[in-house]
């Protein structure tokens, strides 16, 4: 589904990801570790499309397109969601307008027939009630006055309705007590197919006893330096990055 | 909620840019070009005026020569030549029409391209939630057509062109018209004064809840020719209405000056809600052409409890030169003012409003979001007066701007006096800007650049949007996306 070759980027002239290879087939969970300033995010963003994550260097490709080639709503559109970190406030937009047009947008994307308020309604209420979240989230305006675990709940709500092919999250888990770290959990997994993969950047390997994934990598400046599978977040977990890295 | 919920489907289902660009080939009646006491006599003579009212047409141009235009508001723009202009084009119709069917079908053509229901069967034809809007539509110079008049009649509810006003009602029309807006109030309200050629009259009568919302469209077709209508709104005692207006005119590569008077009287418990989607031709990137929008608005709450509230969506136009005000008389009296203005490319905005605070506990609420985007100024200027008599008074002013990249401009000028000892006057106001986290974060959900500005924009406006009537709340939504087109990116 994703192949990235020597991936290079840069943010503001800096070199932050410094060749670095991944590829993640149909039906699997990736996690990435690794410490604060490794590029972590930047791969994210530069997978998204953020404007400002200059790839130098390298590949990716995406379903067997080449994924640099397309707008950040593209993108979206062709099935990649990006959990964010830190999710932005709307001021004025209710949620479930702000759901129900991103909703409208990928299915006029596909092709398909948009949907009605009531049609609308119905859909995000039970997904809403599937996740154990409070309906009244729903007229709130995006994220505006959210606490950050109420924010994430969010963003695993958006991706429980757009059902994205690739999902990625970056560190979803931060500032998450263990209840909504169980909710978003449960969110990833509910989504979890044959036909859908995922990518989750954590930094602490609490995270992934809910998500458990296929594999973990270990990301250091700007490069995987080790993967293994489930064992290796434990092995992190004990020993440290700096240890690890060094390997 | 619901009504910021459809924006994105209608900002997606235009796509034109200003759709209301094009020129109609009707044949128009003009007067010479050029302005003298003999063409305010041709106007007046045209509309086969009583003496009175040439009379104060003449007295408003003789006080208008003697003027200097206003230089203090914060727009530039090369010196008007108010002799390049006419002052009366009218469409030639054989005679006066009776009813819409003999309304020459070319010009309801052009309604129809605008998007305005005049066909009255249609709407009763229509299915249920249809517009029910009462409109006279003002082409040019003249009223072209009024729907459901025998309707309003049956209330009591008079709602024709001030033409026919004149003629049909001179007594009220004496008796109201300049009493908010003197002759000698500013440059423009007296250029308007001598030259108006029409608008819209209407008068709802004592104890009347005016059955359906009141709109007019104003039209500009004609080439060189300047827009010059005049509306008057009275609400007696224990009345209501909700009266809105629209705006459109071709794109020329000239500029057009429009300069209305509105004067609105408030009676004793009576309410009006006038609500304004101004689109009138921007001017392209280039700021070449574009209406020049100097409009004169105010509102006089004469009576006891009475109420008014201006709300606008100020999109288009070159420069808008505007400030609907409230003169609170009447004790308890209350006035509002919600304005979303925005502006792109190099439109400029000047636009606010006075609250003058005379009667015991009356209140004000101004809600303000102006918007720039491009290389356009958009200020806010406001007075909030409270007069010596003015016990109680509480004014609440709140200002956002938002700013659309780094070449554009947003001020904010509040002037407050105060004369009375007990009154409350609050002053807020916030400056943000779209951020690129904002946009990507929206794309990154699969909307487009623009269909991202449209939604945050829209969201910034929340608040005046939904004082709009559900009509206009939909159109205001759908000008938002489309006058920032081409500010992203």
């Amino acid at each position: 589904m994703l192949e990235i070759k020597d991936l290079h980027a840069e943010v503001g002239g800096k070199e932050i990801l410094k060749g670095l290879n991944l590829t993640i087939n149909a039906g699997e969970i990736h996690a990435i570790m690794g410490p604060n300033g490794a590029g972590k995010s930047t791969l994210s963003y530069v997978l998204a499309g953020r404007d400002g994550y200059e790839v130098t260097k390298g590949s990716v490709l995406y379903k067997g397109q080449d994924l640099l080639d397309f707008s950040p709503d593209e993108r979206a559109n062709m099935g990649i969601f990006l959990a964010f970190q830190y999710p932005v406030e709307i001021p004025g937009v209710a949620s479930a307008t702000f759901f129900k047009t991103a909703y409208n947008a990928q299915r006029k994307y596909r092709g398909e027939q948009e949907v009605d308020a009531m049609e609308f309604l119905k859909l995000i209420r039970e997904k809403t009630n599937e996740l154990g979240i409070k309906d009244d989230m729903l007229k709130r305006p995006v994220n505006v006055g959210f606490s950050g675990g109420e924010k994430k709940r969010n963003e695993v709500l958006q991706m429980a309705l757009l059902e994205p092919d690739l999902m990625l999250l970056d560190e979803t888990d931060s500032g998450l007590d263990i209840d909504a770290l169980k909710i978003a959990a449960d969110g990833v997994n509910r989504l979890r197919s044959p036909e859908r993969a995922g990518l989750v950047i954590t930094h602490y390997q609490r995270l992934l006893d809910y998500i458990v994934p296929d594999f973990v990598h270990v990301l250091a400046d700007g490069r995987i330096v080790k993967s293994g599978d489930k064992s290796l977040a434990l092995e992190l977990e004990e020993k440290g990055y700096t240890e690890m890295s060094a390997a | 909620m619901a009504i910021s919920q459809e924006t994105v489907e209608q900002v997606a289902s235009v796509s034109e840019k200003y759709k209301y660009g094009f020129v109609s080939d009707i044949e128009a009646d003009t007067a010479p070009i050029g302005l003298n006491e003999d063409i305010v006599r041709f106007i007046s003579a045209k509309k086969e005026e009583p003496e009175w009212l040439l009379e104060w047409r003449l007295k408003a141009y003789r006080h208008w020569l003697t003027m200097e235009e206003p230089e203090w508001a914060k727009v530039e723009f090369p010196k008007i030549d108010f002799q390049d202009i006419y002052y009366y084009s009218a469409p030639v119709q054989k005679e006066k029409p009776k009813s819409l069917d003999e309304v020459d079908p070319e010009l309801l053509e052009v309604y129809k391209k605008l998007g305005i229901p005049l066909k009255e069967q249609e709407v009763l034809a229509g299915v249920e939630g249809a517009h029910n809007v009462a409109v006279d539509a003002v082409f040019d110079s003249v009223s072209v057509a009024t729907t459901f008049r025998e309707r309003l009649e049956k209330e009591g509810v008079i709602f024709c062109p001030i033409s026919e006003a004149v003629q049909n009602h001179p007594e009220l029309v004496q008796k109201y018209i300049g009493s908010v807006v003197p002759h000698t109030d500013n440059y423009y309200a007296a250029l308007n004064s001598a030259v108006f050629t029409d608008g819209s009259f209407c008068y709802i009568p004592k104890g009347v809840r005016c059955p359906m919302e009141l709109s007019t469209y104003f039209r500009i077709n004609a080439a060189q020719t300047g827009q010059f209508e005049r509306t008057l709104i009275i609400a007696d005692d224990e009345s209501y209405v909700s009266y809105l207006e629209g705006c459109t005119a071709p794109m020329r590569d000239e500029n057009q000056l429009h300069a209305a008077v509105v004067e609105l009287v408030i009676h004793k418990d009576a309410e009006i809600k006038y609500s304004t989607v101004q689109n009138w031709y921007p001017g392209d990137e280039n700021g070449v052409g574009g209406i020049y929008n100097f409009v004169t608005k105010r509102a006089a709450c004469r009576g006891e409890n009475s109420k008014v509230s201006w709300t606008q969506v100020e999109t288009g136009s070159a420069i808008t030169w505007k400030y609907p005000s409230c003169i609170l008389q009447g004790d308890n009296s209350v006035g509002e003012f919600y304005s979303i203005a925005i502006t792109n490319n190099l439109q400029q905005a000047d636009t606010g409003t006075k609250m003058i605070h005379l009667g015991k506990n009356t209140s004000s609420t101004i809600i303000s979001k102006g918007i720039s985007a491009g290389r356009a100024q958009n200020t806010y200027r406001g007075l909030v007066r409270m007069g010596r008599k003015a016990d109680n008074a509480r004014n609440h002013t709140v200002c956002d701007s938002l700013l659309i990249g780094d070449k554009c401009g947003a001020h904010t000028v509040p002037y407050i006096e105060n004369q009375s000892r007990t009154a409350k006057i609050e002053h807020e106001a916030t400056t943000s800007k779209v951020s690129e986290e904002q946009l990507f974060y929206c794309q990154q959900r699969g909307l487009s650049e623009e269909e991202s500005m449209a939604l945050i924009v829209n969201g910034f406006c929340k608040e005046v949007l939904q004082k709009l009537p559900m009509e206009f709340a939909v159109e205001a939504q759908k000008l938002v996306g489309i006058s920032l087109e081409g500010s992203v990116g």
